[in-house]
């Protein structure tokens, strides 16, 4: 009697343990998935997506809606997602540190992959490719003709602080002299104006403004020289989110979205008048 | 009865604690207060490099000292804030003069000047200095900054000089224009040396709002320790780090022009 309830103890006590055991581990793999950015992002439901405007990756048109190639992406990342997509337009400096402090979900904004940023935050595959250009005042850089012909002590260069084409301009134009701004229009406006030699800026800005003001700007090498793979950026320690993400770029690329958006975004100048 | 409740409550509250207690309290504030960031920081998963740091302010190469991007940038700092300070003295005083004038119009354009100026943002009238005039007059951007900064403060300084003149007792003036002196003679012999008395310490207080407010330079790509910072930021990230050590750079150079100002007042309480 007193033995078999012993037994029966014992055994019961074994159970209970095996399944706080069992628990546990459930616990661990369900915590992760319900601390999870999309997790959250869903039960919210509104994707929070940080960026900074680019021209023609995010820019506001007349009406001050924001329009681009980047805009296109993350609404339909959050129309496939079933969510709202909330806008928080960052400065491009502190952009690492507004996703790092959950001020969004994710970065969408054209960000090259770099090692010195991939330290600080996760990068999905990418879904797209950019490139510097250089776009030069015909003013101060007459008869410039090779990037060796701005890697001089007397050249002034401007770039964006914080992006890649600054830390392109320093690697590319040691002699030089550089002159950061936190906006792209300053930086325009510096070159409009004469006050610098040339910009650097990724493709298609450059090419775009010689167009643009063919009567103050050219163009003193074709084309971009350099390559940079761009993609999403999420918070460290989420592989849930940084799977969902990459099998939607996945998706997108298989279906020829992408490639269709950016032909239109970056090949074609339909979306002018929407700006003017 | 209740001054005397008053009284003894003020006793109390000074007079009979030990600084102990003083200190402890101030402990605790500043323990909260690290606790706090701490805890933000913890959730956030930031990795803190400090040791990184010191090589931005400078690097000891085989005993040869040589300043890093933040101490190049506090020159500059100190550069911009030396010329705004002489150049906004010089504004403040014509501004002032203005107002005190004679000529309507000198009157009204200094207040035009002085109101515009004070009731609008500095940063806007920096850009506009930079971007719009500064291509017309063919300026760089460190002496828009320095212009801008000087225009800014001189507003203020005009004002301190105003304050510090009508301090002088009325007796002065008619005792100076009953020796026959002009209305300049006036002000440099009796008025201003009187005047200059009162207005130091307040003068210094814009000294410091100075230093504080030409941070600002760097949104026109003044490479002055500010933007300096930004830069070393946007290439390491490290950006709780490098603002605390310029903050604290700032708050080093503050202190002790506030420790200046309260001598200074000691020192002239002597002879009001």
């Amino acid at each position: 009697m007193h033995s078999r309830f012993r037994f029966l103890f014992v055994i019961l006590i074994m159970g209970l343990l095996l399944m706080a055991g069992t628990a546990q581990a459930k616990d661990a793999t369900h915590e992760l998935r319900d601390a999870s950015v999309i997790s959250k992002a869903i039960e919210r439901g509104t994707l929070r997506v940080g960026f900074s405007t680019f021209v023609p990756w995010a820019m506001n048109d007349k009406t001050g809606k924001f329009i681009g190639f980047e805009v296109d992406v993350m609404t339909k990342l959050a129309e496939d997602l079933g969510v709202k997509i909330e806008f928080v337009p960052t400065s491009w400096s502190g952009i690492i540190p507004a996703l790092l402090s959950d001020k969004f979900d994710v970065i969408i904004g054209g960000m090259s992959v770099t090692t010195e940023r991939n330290l600080k935050v996760n990068f999905t595959i990418p879904y797209d490719t950019t490139g510097m250009a250089l776009v030069a005042s015909k003013s101060m850089a007459k008869g410039f003709d090779s990037l060796a012909d701005f890697n001089k002590e007397d050249v002034i260069i401007v770039a964006r602080i914080g992006s890649t084409p600054a830390t392109a301009a320093k690697a590319f134009f040691p002699k030089a002299t550089l002159r950061l701004f936190d906006k792209e229009t300053q930086c325009m406006q510096e070159l409009l104006s004469g006050r610098v030699h040339a910009f650097v800026a990724s493709a298609p800005l450059p090419a775009h403004s010689a167009v643009e003001h063919a009567d103050k700007l050219f163009l003193p090498v074709e084309g971009t020289f350099t390559k940079e793979p761009v993609a999403f950026a999420v918070r460290k320690g989420d592989p849930d989110t940084l799977n969902v993400l990459n099998n939607w770029i996945r998706q997108k690329e298989a279906q020829g979205w992408l490639a269709e958006r950016k032909h239109y975004w970056f090949e074609t100048l339909d979306w002018a008048s929407q700006l003017k | 009865m209740n001054t005397r409740l008053r009284k003894t409550l003020y006793a109390i509250r000074t007079e009979n604690r030990s600084p102990a207690w003083d200190i402890g309290q101030y402990l605790l504030v500043m323990a909260a207060l690290l606790w706090c960031m701490l805890q933000s920081t913890e959730g956030l998963g930031y990795d803190w490099q400090w040791y990184r740091v010191p090589r931005y302010l400078f690097t000891l190469n085989e005993g040869i000292f040589k300043a890093g991007p933040l101490l190049m940038g506090l020159r500059v700092t100190a550069q911009i804030t030396l010329c705004a300070m002489a150049l906004s003295l010089v504004i403040g005083l014509v501004a002032m003069l203005m107002r005190q004038s004679c000529s309507f119009v000198a009157r009204h354009l200094g207040t035009l000047y002085i109101e515009s100026i004070r009731n609008t943002p500095l940063l806007i009238q920096l850009y506009i200095l930079y971007f719009v005039f500064a291509p017309v007059l063919g300026m760089g951007a460190f002496w828009s900054a320095v212009l801008a900064l000087s225009l800014f403060e001189g507003a203020y300084m005009s004002e301190i000089f105003r304050a510090g003149i009508q301090s002088v007792p009325k007796g002065q003036w008619e005792a100076a224009y009953s020796l026959g002196m002009t209305t300049p003679a006036t002000y440099r012999k009796v008025i201003l040396p009187q005047a200059i008395r009162n207005v130091l310490p307040p003068l210094t207080n814009q000294a410091i709002s100075l230093v504080k407010d030409s941070a600002l330079v760097a949104t026109i790509s003044v490479f002055d320790m500010t933007m300096q910072g930004q830069a070393i930021i946007a290439e390491t990230f490290m950006t709780f780090e490098i603002w605390f050590t310029i903050a604290a750079i700032y708050l080093a150079i503050n202190l002790s022009l506030s420790f200046a100002v309260r001598g200074m007042e000691r020192r002239l309480r002597h002879y009001a």
